[in-house]
């Protein structure tokens, strides 16, 4: 049973097995992470009435996403797989976004795009699903003005743009297990955060005499 | 829950050090510091996003390296203890999702603890804890700030606090304008020693009479740092380690003449330290001299507790479940102005 996280957006937590959804929780509050994160785990459990110990990997979404909210979900991913000593299994929030759609009945090429704040989007584009049924991501995850996408090369007059508010742990748990059963790439420890942290050098203190 | 000898695990992040702690009622079991200093050295300050991707990436590790410190298994332990606030908001976020999500894991109640109030906490794991009530006065790169604390666990009053910048904000920015490196606190001491501390005399903030009505033991350190920076302009030699000296004097001078009138004001003999600035063997030096004079009873805890660490949020959430406090609701948040009268906010009833 894999325990999902998702804070990319708002916060998402589910509970799946075996390609099937047991427990879904979620809060939309952009900035409300730290406080539902603890809340949206328990109900989780409690929903299927499974101890922790019940959880044999947890799944984490790595974004692209605002920074701090994004970081509260990973950390308590992080938390959760040390303290029952599980695997920990990340994947993109947009490729999950991805899988979502596809799985509702939209084919072919897809642009997925999220809000980055100062007029910026996350985007990545898609191509459909591979054999494992995971998302064949072609482009991105990147930042950009929202007329500055980069457009796939193929298929761009079918284009699906994508404009999602949020991101379903359930189907990032779903994600996770195809990727995990099908030996497909799961990403590394660095969060998606795509901008450096906001610091600029300045030339020196500054004189108080004239 | 173990009430009369709680192991607990504290969870620290509030500003550049990921701090995780282990203690047993007032033992102390693991303190386990990774720090991002060095990454903030070239901006000559925090800078919050980097101390927050810090954090994330140095939890587990230190909560593993604790855990093998301490010497037990983390299902043992009785609860979840973490800074809440004050500090910065990104930072403290990854440390409230790490602690609730062990919490909901491990199926133990999470206590969120003030920082401030966590500073004076440290000192109970010193195997001979100070009488209450004491006057703290916890300086760092974060906070100056004067409390009374009559209660650690129930009733600790704000007496001041800086109205500007912090101590060792100051020590970091008079390092900037020396021409020394980050952090300045080591280097102005490194500058000043052999140096005459009284040859330059820097004003001292908020003591003249008409500042001490309505800022009796409230600091700031703006004016002093621009009483420093218009001498290095304006001297055509600059003695940099007079002007060292001279600053940290100003700077010792100012915090212990109004921690002491706070010990005396009150009827209050006791005075504690906490904070990085404690690292300053001015301070410290100085602060046993005026203390002895007075006959205030000091106490520093260890330095490896006197800087942020987990330990103290740990110790300070250890002596709240042994006089009988409940865990916090799991719906707490960070607070990044948290007051210092809030000791444990959220408290389920
Ligand atoms: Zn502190």
């Amino acid at each position: 049973m894999i325990l999902a996280i998702d804070s990319s957006i708002g916060t998402s937590v589910a509970l799946v097995a075996d390609g099937a959804v047991l427990a879904e929780a979620e809060s939309m509050d952009s900035r409300g992470h730290a406080e539902w994160i603890g809340l949206l785990i328990r109900s989780c459990l409690t929903e299927v009435a499974v101890e922790p110990e019940a959880v044999t990997e947890v799944a984490v979404g790595m974004g692209p996403g605002p920074f701090t909210g994004l970081r509260v979900g990973i950390a308590a991913a992080n938390a959760f797989a040390f303290s029952q000593g599980i695997p920990l299994l990340r994947a993109s929030s947009h490729d999950a976004i991805a899988l979502d759609t596809y799985s509702n009945g939209v084919s072919g090429p897809l642009l997925v795009t999220t809000e980055a704040r100062r007029r910026e989007r996350y985007w990545s584009s898609y191509q459909g699903l591979s054999a494992i049924g995971a998302p064949i991501r072609v482009g991105g995850p990147g930042l950009a003005k929202p007329g500055e996408i980069p457009l796939p090369e193929e298929g761009a007059e079918i284009l699906r743009t994508l404009e999602a508010d949020r991101v379903s742990a359930a189907w990032l748990g779903l994600l996770a297990e195809r990727l995990q059963s099908g030996r497909g790439e799961l990403l590394g420890p660095e969060p998606l955060y795509l901008r450096s942290p906001d610091v600029t050098l300045s030339a020196g203190p500054k004189r108080v005499t004239r | 829950m173990n009430r009369k000898d709680p192991l607990v695990l504290g969870i620290e992040t509030s500003c550049d050090e990921t701090g995780i702690g282990i203690v047993r009622g007032d033992r102390l079991l693991a303190n386990v510091i990774a720090s991002s200093m060095e990454e903030h050295a070239r901006y000559g300050g925090v800078v919050p996003e980097i101390a927050a991707r810090a954090h994330l990436e140095a939890l587990t590790p230190s909560l593993s390296q604790a855990l093998s410190e301490a010497k037990i298994e983390l299902s043992e332990i009785d609860a979840v203890a973490v800074t809440s606030g004050p500090g910065l908001a990104g930072a403290l976020m990854v440390g409230i999702g790490a602690a609730k999500a062990l919490a909901v894991a491990l199926a133990k109640p999470v206590y969120a603890v003030n920082h401030l109030v966590g500073h004076i906490g440290a000192d109970v794991l010193s195997g001979d804890p100070i009488e209450f009530p004491t006057v703290a006065l916890l300086v760092s790169g974060g906070h100056t700030s004067l409390l009374l604390v009559r209660d650690l666990v129930s009733d600790v009053e704000l007496l001041g606090e800086t109205i500007d910048d912090a101590a060792g904000e100051a020590f970091d920015k008079i390092a900037r304008i020396l021409g020394l490196p980050y952090p300045g606190g080591p280097q102005i001491d490194l500058a000043a020693s052999g140096s005459d501390p009284n040859k330059i005399r820097f004003p001292r903030g908020l003591s003249l009479p008409k500042d001490l009505e309505k800022h009796r033991y409230d600091f700031s350190f703006s004016g002093l740092k621009t009483a420093v920076a218009r001498h290095v302009e304006t001297a055509e030699t600059p003695d940099v380690g007079a002007i060292a000296a001279g600053f940290r004097e100003a700077v010792v001078d100012v915090l212990l003449t109004k921690a002491l009138a706070a010990c005396r004001d009150l009827e209050v003999p006791r005075l504690l330290l906490g904070g990085g600035v404690v690292a300053n063997a001015r301070l410290r030096g100085e602060a046993e001299l005026r203390c002895a004079k007075e006959k205030v009873e000091l106490r520093i805890p260890p330095l490896s507790l006197c800087t942020d660490n987990g330990a103290m949020i740990a110790a300070l959430a250890a002596q709240l479940i042994m006089a009988g406090f409940e865990p916090s609701n799991l719906s707490f948040g960070a607070d990044s102005t948290l007051p210092v009268t809030e000791i444990q906010p959220d408290r389920a009833d």
